[in-house]
Order: C-alpha cells, then structure tokens, then sequence
C-alpha cells in the first residue's frame, strides 16, 4: 500500500455502529425509513431486541470491546414503551454505562440512547445520519489492549 | 467429613498424605490468614495433609520448588493476582509441580483489589509511588529499574508489569475459591472434596450457584429509590434489604457462599464473591440491577441531563462495579483515548 493509499483510506473512516434496536417501535422505524426507500449510512449493523430495556450494559461493552466504533440504543418514546417503563430503565442504564466508560477512559458519546418511533422512519435515518457523523469525528476505537505483552 | 473418617482415612493412607503447597502473589496476606479461620478444623488438615511450599508460614527458598518432582504437589492453592515477573514465574513453576491448581481468593480469581491498578499504567503509578508521593523524599528522582550495576556487581529486581492479571490469565487453573478471603467454609468444601475425591468438573467455582441475595436475612420487597447514601449517611439503619435504603449493596450480582456475613453487620455486600452464576460481567450486571430500582417519579417527562444528575450519585463506578474484578472485565483495563 502506497502512502497516498493510507492516507485516503484514514481520511475516509467508515465507523462500525452497533444498533440495538427494541421491536416495537425503533425496528419498526427503521423498517419503514427502508420501506419508505429514505437513505442513510449502512454503517450501523441492526441488531433487534424486544425491548430497549432487554439491552444489559455488557452487551454495550462487549460490542466496544470486540470491535465497535460506536453503539445506539433505540427505544420506544417514553410513555409509550410496550413494556411500559422498559425504555426509562434502558435510559438509566445507558447513563449509568456512560459514566463507567467515561472513568475507564472511552469517549462516552460512543454510546447513545434515542427514541424512534415506529412512524418515524425520517427521524431514524437523520439519527443514523448524525450518529455516523458524530463518530466519525471521534475516529476509530482504540485498541484496548496494551502495549507491553507479555 | 466426620473424625472417624478423617482417622481411617489416616490409617489407610499414612504414607501417602496429601501433598499441599500455598503461595502468595500480589494479595494482602488476608488469605493466608483465612486458611487458619477454619480454626481447629486446621488439625484435621494437617492430619490429612503435608505442606511442602508456605513462605508464609514456613521457610521454604524457591529453589526447594524447582527441585520438586512435577506433579509432586497434589494440590497448589494460589492466592493474589499477578503484577510482576517474580509471580508469573511462581505462577507458572508451581503450575508444573501441582496436578491441582486453585486460585484462592478473589485476587486471584478474578484479580480483586490490586486489579484497580489496571486503570493506571506502570508509569503513572511509578510517578506517583515515588515522585509525587508527599511523604516520598526522592531528589534523585530514582525509579525501580529491573537491574542496577554497582560496584560488587548486578542487582536485580522482578519486573513490575504495565498491568495486573488474575490467575487463569496466566496459567491453567483448576479450581476457583472466590471471596475477600474466601468463606472459612467454602475452604473446608474444597478441602473435603479433595480428600474424598469428589471434585466438581475442571474449572468450576467452589461456591453455591446463589446470590449472595439468596443468602441475606434481610427482607427484600418491591425496590424502588431516589437517591443514593453512604452507609454512615443513614439515620438509622433498618432492617431490610440495604439497597431498598439506597446504599449501593452488590448483592444481586455476586455469588454467594460467604453466609452474607457482611450483611449481618449492616454493610453492603461489595463483590469480593465475583460474579454471579451464569454471569460473565460482575459489574455490568449490577448497573442493570441498580438502573433498575434507582429512579424518579415522573421520569417519562425528563430530559436525559435530569437522569444525568440522579446517576451522578454514583461517585466512583468503576470502583463500586468492578472493585474486586477489573482484570477480568469485558473491558478491563483504562483505555487510552
């Protein structure tokens, strides 16, 4: 690879975003943003959980730590959560999750929390759009291992 | 196990006792202790067992381990994580000379207290050990260096790592006996089943497939707070669940076998029995079990930076989650962004 190459490559980083996204109502929004053929980045990989509140902070962790650039949560707005307070627990748990990273020395707008209707299928691709522009300032996730193995 | 047994036992076997060994890496010495809690059940150890390796305790040099038989020791009990060459040497010397290995404690199950060095590098605990400190006189700035020539030679020194890691980071490891320090009980658990050959698959925990919740003697109800205390901010400690009063107790994501001893005393539990079963993430599961009673009325209609102000209570998160576990997190070291 020429250094010109490199150089492109570094200017043109592609973010891997993880996206939980609660069945009802987020999925749902990103179905009709597809259905309704509105564009958005394909950096965000969709993973569908029943409910925002089903989203353990491991799960965040882990996908940080395997690999991603950054996560969204995406649940029903509040009040309107299926499971009536799932989407208030995510948001706790997200903040809490927030500050942990923050202590342990990750940018904590890596992980964001965002309401998404199943009718708004325009809001989940300017969310989607935002979020890959907001990371791909950050820049890629470092490397959490150490230098000196041993 | 009862005397008569522990006495035919004897009587069959007098010339092939178990064989012992206990070592200590980067621990505090509070499991060396534990291992004589067990009280004058320690008799019927001795009767039981020969202790080939105790520094502790006993004047052994390490070259009397290297001069062992591999496998000679029938079982190692291991306590305190690993931070310099000396213990990853150890850890794995001893590790050829035992047929059973057992991390014992939480230092070395799951890298416990000395853990939390891993949110610093070597360099920045080195300044601080011994440049910034303000009760540190050290004009010459002088820093531990692996090996110094002076005039009758070279000295030497175990290298200190850029970071810590629990036991089964670094060697194979048999058995797990978590807890700060582990339960007098638990110890005469796995002494039993080792006696008696009744171990439990390769690489389990020695420890009930409880919470420490299970345990408690506090009653426990539909939980909901607003706020969070320290311990001696609260008036008057009732007789319930702890969290239910808002003090942080890791109860809900540990494991038990301690007999919630801490509990009794009216302290919250703070992780030492690492996670609990079926858990790989001691500190993420209790920051779910914690999002989860901790909230206010009318959260629908908050903004995000409302919900910031009550989780802020959480002072310190990453020593109240993963005070004894850090090593093994998913994330588990300070990334350097």
């Amino acid at each position: 690879m020429t250094v010109t190459e490199t150089k492109t490559e570094l200017e043109e980083f592609e973010p891997n975003i993880i996206g939980f996204l609660c069945n009802w109502c987020s999925y749902a929004g990103a179905d009709l943003a597809g259905t309704s053929r509105i564009q958005y980045p394909a950096n965000i990989k969709i993973i569908k959980v029943m409910c925002s509140g089903r989203v353990n902070p491991m799960y965040v962790v882990n996908a940080l730590q395997q690999g991603a650039d950054g996560v969204l949560i995406g649940g029903c707005h509040p009040g309107d959560c299926h499971y009536q307070h799932g989407n208030l627990l995510a948001r706790r748990r997200m903040v809490i999750l927030k500050n942990l990273l923050e202590s342990i020395g990750i940018d904590s707008r890596r992980v964001r929390m965002t309401w998404v209707s199943a009718a708004e299928g325009r809001k989940f691709a300017d969310v989607i759009k935002e979020v890959t522009e907001e990371i791909k300032k950050i820049g890629p996730m470092k490397d959490i291992q150490r230098v000196n193995e041993w | 196990m009862n005397k008569k047994e522990i006495e035919e036992k004897n009587s069959s076997n007098s010339d092939s006792k178990l064989q012992l060994a206990f070592y200590w890496a980067a621990s505090c010495g509070g499991c060396e202790i534990a291992v004589l809690d067990i009280n004058e059940k320690i008799l019927d150890v001795v009767a039981l067992a020969d202790i080939l390796f105790w520094p502790v305790a006993l004047d052994f040099k390490y070259k009397d381990v290297e001069a062992m038989d591999d496998n000679q020791i029938d079982v190692c009990f291991f306590n305190g994580a690993v931070r310099t060459s000396e213990q990853k040497h150890l850890a794995e010397l001893l590790r050829k000379k035992s047929k059973t290995m057992v991390a014992f404690g939480s230092c070395a199950v799951t890298g416990g207290i000395p853990g939390l060095a891993n949110l610093a590098s070597r360099e920045e605990i080195f300044h601080v050990a011994y440049l910034e400190n303000p009760s540190t006189s050290n004009p010459q700035g002088i820093l531990p260096k692996t090996e110094v020539e002076v005039k009758e030679g070279i000295l030497t020194l175990p290298e200190f790592y850029d970071e810590v890691r629990s036991l089964n980071q670094v060697i194979d490891v048999d058995y797990y006996l978590p807890g700060c320090p582990p339960h007098p009980d638990l110890i005469m658990t796995a002494i039993g089943a080792i006696v008696e050959n009744k171990l439990p698959p390769k690489g389990s925990v020695i420890g009930p497939l409880k919470s420490v919740c299970d345990e408690c003697r506090f009653e426990k109800t539909e939980k909901k707070i607003d706020s969070i205390k320290r311990i001696y901010e609260l008036e008057t400690i009732e007789d319930k669940c702890l969290l239910e009063q808002g003090v942080i107790c890791l109860g809900p994501a540990t494991r038990g076998g301690c007999a919630a001893q801490c509990l009794d005393a009216f302290m919250p539990c703070t992780g030492c029995g690492g996670p609990a079963p079926n858990s790989i993430d001691q500190g993420a599961s209790m920051m779910s079990a914690l999002a989860s009673i901790l909230g206010l009325e009318g959260e629908e209609e908050m903004k995000e930076e409302e919900v910031e102000k009550l989780i802020e209570q959480i002072v310190d998160p990453v020593g109240t989650f993963y005070k004894y576990g850090l090593p093994t997190a998913i994330i588990n070291r300070k990334a350097k962004e």
